[in-house]
């Protein structure tokens, strides 16, 4: 009821804040009041020396998501927005949005960099809707789950493992976590103290001499048929390192139990693209794909493909060509700078394309 | 700007230009570029909060106007400075905000607000209408006459290489008339839209350009004349009146600081045949010899949109704003060095000259051509 009159006296504003939106006046008095997803960094916790947690408390722009599904976090670093996905590592709380992220830092990472060493409490950050489908089965009281992760992995598990201690579920546990040490092992008192009879959760370290009665080494068939005999009667999930998520991947596929098994990459790992080299270029619209070098415009590169884009001055000062990039990246071709994220307008009669991308033509 | 191509033929170039030899005109283009290089790589956090802190600025601004208008009701006086504060939010919305990101000076923030391709001004021509003449026309053919449809808006005739017909007699009124209605001027300026009439574009397009247009129009006028107003009751008019002060003072000081752009005197003209074969120098020193800057302090660059450097904006319509003061001497000494006039006056000379030529070439000159009808 209250909603719905506000929804109605904001379409209303709309009209006196043309030819912007109500909106954009309401988030110059509170920027969490604005209709695109933000949220309030409420608390950071330290969790390794290179892993902090993000308690954030969105805003009601967010769509919201469960625990285990990755968000897009935006941050505005050196004046510059970036967005990177981060599993929910905790439910959503349903009355105060609250949810937390935990972000591990990441050789030459600029994002989990900056999250680790400059965000504070207080700052704000950019959110987009949740997506993925590694999360828990809707009907889960009565179901066995197990859940096999490493390293900066465990965030999404420990997502769904913290709202089923929540839910005070029935579902019986069994998880496996790998870490190098015990210093760098994410949520490791957590995990301890979650340990019970029915979620039995097993520690185990690849660089360290392993402590009571934790394992020592990677992942194996021999280890999880140790700590699971019954491992085929479960539904799995992994995520980690490519290394661990081949190993499991391929047990699951051997036994025949592929359908059973629930896997998340958290690593993207973005092509590296020799200087100066082009690649495919693929025209999403117009359905056609064809090979440019790094030196020719996505303008020519398009007209040669017999498109029409439109475009102005064709020496890149009147936006005239502005095209949304869908996937990879471009080449500045008079700065040489290489850059694009996706969803980014690019103008593409002075950018190449640097490495495959694909463009909204 | 590389996608021209280097040719040093023996095209006519601009007398103003004779003196430099094709090694020269390069060397300035390398210098030119060097300075836009050193700007464009130390953008960053200092220029993203001038950019946001202005247009939290202008929106709460323009929030307390149009309250202080509303107070009007209680005493007579808020109407007046209402209207004041409000002329000052759209001047600001308009010149240093939108005129900017327009051009895509703030696309490296990527923030999907603030962006070239999402922005939509607070005046009556509908942004991409006015990219596609403006970033596109007007910045690629500065100055060019026949190609530059800025150049008089097609009502004036401001230089002598332009032909007279007795139409021009009464431009000192059309001056005015621009003036007041500047931002009706260029919402109807538009190549496109003009040909419409004559049944040259292909209709589809045409009838979409001029649906946004009334769209865009009937959004400005409803909320600035009726919706506004209407919230005043029984206050409709004087309401109404201090919104329509707010436009017209806007009006009015877009149209002195576009007109000093580039229409005063000692800014050049060129003809089609001198920019045939333009070299990436070239197009450079056109752009400087082409534009003219408005002198004052940053107060006058703050409400100019920063087009008090025209010159400097010319030359790099992609730098953020607030950065062009500091690249401005530099260019400055770099004209110096190679004997290039650089243009800048007070606004008040700026606007005399403007306005003499105005006088001046509404009748023609004895040896100028003559069209007897349009
Ligand atoms: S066509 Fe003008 S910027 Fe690309």
């Amino acid at each position: 009821m209250v909603a719905s009159t506000v929804k109605k006296l904001l379409r209303a504003g709309d009209w006196l804040a043309t030819p912007l939106n109500a909106a954009r006046y309401l988030e110059t008095i509170n920027p969490l009041w604005s209709d695109h997803g933000r949220g309030r960094v409420e608390r950071l916790i330290q969790e390794t020396p290179d892993t902090v947690t993000l308690v954030i408390r969105a805003n009601g722009a967010w769509a919201g998501g469960e625990a285990g599904q990755y968000v897009q976090l935006g941050l505005d670093i050196d004046g510059v927005r970036y967005w990177r996905c981060y599993s929910l590592a905790s439910p959503v709380q349903p009355g105060s949005r609250e949810f937390s992220v935990t972000v591990n830092r990441l050789d030459g990472g600029r994002v989990s960099t900056y999250i680790n060493d400059c965000l504070r409490a207080g700052d704000l950050v950019h959110l987009k809707a949740t997506a993925g489908d590694f999360v828990l089965p809707a009907q889960r009281d009565d179901q066995k789950l197990l859940f096999i992760s490493a390293g900066s992995g465990v965030t999404p598990v420990m997502g769904m493992l913290r709202q089923l201690i929540a839910e005070r579920s029935g579902a019986d546990v069994v998880m496996l976590h790998f870490s190098p040490d015990y210093a760098h092992c994410i949520f490791h008192d957590e995990l301890r103290a979650s340990n019970s009879e029915q979620r039995r959760i097993h520690l185990a370290v690849t660089r360290e001499d392993a402590r009571d009665g934790d394992l020592a080494g990677h992942f194996s068939a021999d280890m999880l048929e140790q700590v699971c005999p019954d491992w085929r009667s479960r539904q799995a999930y992994v995520c980690g390192p490519s290394s661990l998520m081949s190993a499991v991947s391929e047990l699951f596929l051997g036994a025949g139990l592929s359908s059973q098994l629930k896997q998340e990459a958290f690593v993207l790992k973005r092509a590296e693209v020799p200087e100066g080299a082009g690649g495919k270029v693929g025209f999403v619209v117009a359905g056609k794909q064809v090979d440019a070098d790094g030196k020719t415009s996505l303008l020519e590169v398009a007209e040669g493909a017999g498109l029409t884009p439109e475009h102005g001055c064709r020496m890149g000062i009147c936006c005239g060509c502005l095209a949304t990039l869908k996937e990879g990246q471009v080449r500045d071709l008079n700065t040489g700078e290489v850059f694009g994220e996706s969803g980014e307008k690019v103008r593409i009669c002075v950018c190449a394309a640097a490495g495959d991308v694909s463009l909204e033509l | 700007m590389t996608s021209l191509n280097h040719s040093h033929s023996a095209v006519p170039v601009h007398p103003s230009l004779a003196h430099l030899s094709a090694a020269d005109r390069d060397a300035f283009a390398d210098e030119v570029e060097a300075i836009e290089a050193r700007v464009m790589s130390s953008l960053g956090a200092r220029d993203a909060r001038y950019i946001r802190r202005l247009i939290s600025a202008q929106r709460w601004l323009e929030l307390v106007a149009r309250l202080v208008i509303f107070a009007g009701i209680l005493h007579w006086s808020g109407f007046i400075i209402g209207a004041l504060m409000l002329a000052l939010a759209k001047i600001l919305e308009n010149m240093e905000i939108g005129h900017n990101v327009l051009h895509g000076q703030w696309d490296w923030l990527r923030d999907p607000d603030i962006q070239a391709a999402t922005w939509e001004w607070d005046n009556v021509c509908p942004s991409a209408q006015w990219q596609r003449s403006h970033n596109h026309l007007h910045h690629k053919w500065t100055n060019v006459i026949g190609m530059d449809r800025d150049f008089g808006y097609h009502i004036l005739r401001l230089s002598d290489q332009q032909p007279w017909h007795p139409g021009y007699l009464v431009q000192p009124v059309s001056n005015l008339l621009m003036a007041l209605f500047f931002q009706w001027g260029v919402a109807i300026h538009d190549d496109e839209l003009a040909t419409l009439r004559q049944g040259e574009t292909p209709a589809p397009r045409a009838r979409q350009k001029l649906d946004n247009l009334l769209r865009k129009i009937g959004r400005q006028l409803g909320k600035d004349y009726l919706l506004f107003p209407l919230l005043a009751g029984p206050f409709f008019l004087p309401v109404l009146a201090a919104n329509a002060a707010a436009n017209l003072l806007r009006n009015l000081w877009a149209y002195a600081v576009i007109f000093c752009g580039h229409f005063p005197d000692d800014v050049h003209e060129f003809t089609p045949e001198q920019v045939a074969n333009e070299d990436r120098g070239h197009w450079y020193l056109r752009q400087v010899l082409g534009s003219a800057n408005i002198s004052g302090g940053p107060l006058m660059h703050l409400l100019s949109g920063n087009l008090s450097h025209q010159i400097e904006h010319h030359l790099y319509p992609r730098m953020p704003s607030n950065r062009y003061a500091e690249v401005a001497p530099q260019v400055r000494e770099l004209c110096a060095r190679y004997g290039i006039p650089y243009n800048s006056h007070g606004l008040a000379r700026q606007l005399f000259t403007v306005w003499r030529k105005v006088f001046r070439y509404a009748v023609p000159g004895r040896n100028d051509t003559v069209l007897q009808a349009r």
